[in-house]
């Protein structure tokens, strides 16, 4: 009843034009933007269905199996999780690397993040040689993890590395150390390395951050009294938060999602002896087989891989929702 | 007009031709391959060279057979070949890992061998065959083509120049070593940060004290690894490490290699796999073997062996004639012998004459073997033996853990599969 009214109302302009355009040019306008819209979204859409989500739903099935390597056995239901998250010999893995992730992101968000802070607000305040500088904070973020992995693995080598080097000639001798082989130092060592490659990005985003906020904040502050502390973390710190959003969840998801650098500077299993296992390196080494002594193990890889995948993306959409609510609180 | 007219034309002719060649090539791929062609699957990239003179070797008495070797990434292969596999596809013959699943997960894919097939397996020692035996079943699959040995490597002039020759028992070791470590030289190029690096020292320096029969005792579920053969093995390897490189916890397997290829090291534990590496980095070294020093004389003397690899007929192989043929050559002393002196590898094959003194010493050590216990044994399920073993020892060579807790952790770990250790 109401129909061709509502028609009319849609198309209104091809329909009451008095230039004669017709019924049918209407219709094959109309196709040719579905056609278009089509255009752009299908192919995006056939990548990720093939790509993002078949896998995952693949993984998803798989880990509901028993696996002979790489040969799918029969349908066991749950018992590849409650293997990796309780069985005997699993668990005390799981858990281990787990706590080893928390221990990067945490660190991490700690040396890299404040460090990007700081060095955005240095380049911020445009000293001179700013533009180079802000060039070389970032010029590692374009590195490969690969060649950074390499660089520092040379960089830490007991005997011959730069870094024991250094400390031998600016009188700190007792220092020196063998970074990558002592369980203390293993994973430490990998975070500064990590800080080091990505330092560039949270500097980058909070130099964005800090050039929205308006010139007027700051040169109240500044007539109000505020010294360069008070500055930073009364004024501008609190005005980059959603800057901080942004580099918090990315950094979350990397930090639990590690694995080419420790692949590359601690073995696939996490040496020495397990200290700087992440869950990165235990899945993968589980699903896949360490060619130097394990087994392919493709059920339990996957129960890791989907736990893995479950935790990250609940958490991170938790801390997305949280900080989003921060910020417009401020 | 015209010219709107010739375009849908032109697309149509365009796209029938694409069809046309489409249809063909689907018509190509659809026409069996020659009963004569077959194809091997191998991780061996760096070999391909030498598998088109083996080939053509093979092809002189069997000409009508055309054999198409491809190489994979090593670290990809088990995935490509088992995805393979699993999809009924795949090469006629392929190069299995040994023990265990032999790298293919289960028997169904491979075709059963024995002596009426293949009679060449006569040729093999019957570890060599066992290394081919699939867990699951027990029945041989593929013909075994290599071996590598656990033994130390050493340097003729360092030696010389320090005055001392390759020791007979542990002691002995001892005092070598600290001849050369008080005339400036390391006596070890051995790190510990690569963990895998490990096991091969337990191999090298250890296998005459831990001893065949105390491998026998715990396949039979007599011993486990509290034993005091093992245990007080271990506690030597912690009199001897402080005779590795300097610094040795953080030094990794390529800077261990370094040290000695660079002639900074004496000696090297490790595999009979590093003298063609040493020799490559460092043509001019003059390379002396021993095998692992005895406690004491009169003691038998060992090496660790284990098998490497072996070449399988896939069962879902269109031309398994053809594949027996060519796995029958890989069977002969022939090809054993073009295999090590070609490659410098160990062919298990009897009756292998080596160019190579080396490897002909190595070839000799080899008669005095016990097997490199945990890849032979122990690494069928998780945690695989080697993962203890090598885990463990890098932690006790740290400091951070007693011989005698590694041998309890190893025995833990092993006793949730291994059902003589659940006492």
């Amino acid at each position: 009843m109401s129909e061709p009214g509502r028609q009319r109302d849609a198309a209104p302009i091809a329909a009451r034009s008095v230039d004669g355009m017709t019924t049918s040019f209407r219709v094959r306008e109309r196709r040719k933007r579905a056609a278009w819209i089509a255009f752009l979204i299908v192919p995006p859409m056939a990548v990720m269905l093939v790509f993002v989500v078949w896998p995952l739903l693949l993984a998803l099935s798989s880990a509901f199996y028993r696996w002979e390597g790489m040969a799918q056995g029969e349908f066991i239901g749950l018992r590849n999780f409650r293997d990796v998250l309780f069985g005997e010999h699993f668990a005390a893995l799981t858990w281990r690397a787990f706590r080893h992730n928390l221990f990067v992101f945490v660190a991490l968000f700690v040396v890299q993040n404040t460090a990007g802070f700081l060095l955005a607000w240095l380049i911020y305040r445009e000293p001179y040689g700013y533009r180079f500088h802000r060039v070389a904070i970032f010029m590692p973020v374009i590195l490969s993890t690969v060649l950074v992995g390499f660089l520092w693995k040379l960089f830490l080598d007991p005997n011959f590395g730069i870094v024991n080097q250094l400390l031998e000639m600016t009188g700190l001798g007792a220092l020196r150390q063998p970074w990558l082989g002592q369980e203390t130092t293993a994973l430490p060592a990998l975070v500064l390395a990590n800080a080091w490659h990505w330092v560039g990005f949270p500097a980058l985003v909070y130099l964005a951050g800090m050039q929205r906020i308006p010139r007027e904040i700051l040169e109240a502050a500044k007539l109000d009294g505020c010294n360069g502390w008070q500055m930073l973390t009364r004024v501008v710190w609190p005005l980059v938060t959603p800057s901080t959003t942004i580099t918090l969840t990315l950094l979350f998801i990397g930090a639990f999602n590690w694995f080419e650098l420790p692949y590359i500077m601690a073995g696939i299993d996490g040496s020495p002896y397990g200290s700087t296992d992440v869950l990165g390196l235990y899945f993968y080494r589980t699903a896949f087989g360490n060619q130097t002594a394990g087994i392919q193990d493709f059920g339990h890889g996957n129960a890791l891989a989907v736990l893995m995948f479950l935790f990250i993306a609940a958490f991170a959409t938790v801390i997305t929702q949280y900080l989003r609510k921060r910020e417009i609180a401020l | 007009m015209s010219d709107q007219n010739r375009r849908p034309s032109r697309l149509r002719r365009m796209l029938s031709r694409v069809a046309l060649g489409v249809f063909a090539a689907t018509l190509l791929a659809q026409v069996p391959a020659r009963a004569e062609d077959i194809t091997v699957w191998s991780w061996r990239q760096e070999d391909k060279a030498a598998y088109a003179r083996f080939i053509a070797a093979f092809r002189k008495t069997h000409p009508e057979i055309n054999v198409k070797f491809e190489a994979f990434e090593a670290a990809n292969y088990n995935t490509v070949l088992s995805t393979a596999l699993a999809g009924g596809t795949g090469p006629d013959i392929v190069q299995a890992r040994s023990y265990g699943t032999l790298g293919v997960g289960k028997p169904d894919y491979l075709v059963p061998l024995d002596k009426t097939m293949v009679p060449e397996l006569a040729n093999f020692p019957d570890s060599a065959l066992a290394a081919e035996t699939m867990r699951a079943d027990g029945k041989l699959y593929a013909v075994p083509l290599a071996s590598q040995t656990m033994l130390v490597i050493y340097n003729k002039e360092l030696f010389e120049k320090a005055g001392v020759t390759p020791p007979a028992t542990w002691d002995e070791l001892m005092t070598v070593s600290k001849t050369l470590k008080d005339k400036g030289i390391t006596p070890f190029g051995n790190g510990t940060a690569t963990s895998w690096q490990n096991e091969t020292i337990v191999g090298a320096l250890l296998a005459s004290q831990i001893g065949k029969p105390f491998e026998q005792d715990v396949l039979a579920g007599k011993a486990d690894f509290t034993d005091a053969r093992f245990v007080g093995a271990l506690t030597k390897l912690n009199e001897i490490k402080d005779y590795f490189a300097p610094n040795f916890s953080g030094v990794d397997y390529a800077a261990s290699q370094q040290l000695f290829a660079a002639g900074r090291a004496a000696m090297f534990a490790g595999g009979s796999f590093e003298i063609a590496n040493f020799l490559r980095q460092n043509p001019k070294l003059k390379l002396g073997l021993f095998a692992s020093p005895v406690a004491k004389a009169g003691d038998q003397r060992l090496v660790a062996l284990y098998y490497d690899g072996g070449y399988a007929i896939n069962a879902a192989s269109k031309n398994k004639d053809a594949a027996l043929k060519f796995l029958r050559f890989l069977g002969t002393p022939e090809f054993g012998t073009a295999f090590s002196n070609d490659l410098q590898n160990i062919s298990p094959i009897k009756g292998v004459s080596f160019e190579n003194p080396l490897l002909k010493e190595v070839a000799a050590l080899n008669g005095s073997a016990m097997s490199y216990i945990m890849l032979v044994n122990f690494r069928y399920q998780e945690p695989t033996g080697s993962v203890l073993l090598q885990a463990g020892v890098q932690k006790m060579l740290a400091g951070k853990a007693t011989p005698a807790e590694v041998g309890a952790d190893i025995t833990k770990g092993i006793a949730t599969y291994y059902a003589p250790f659940r006492k």
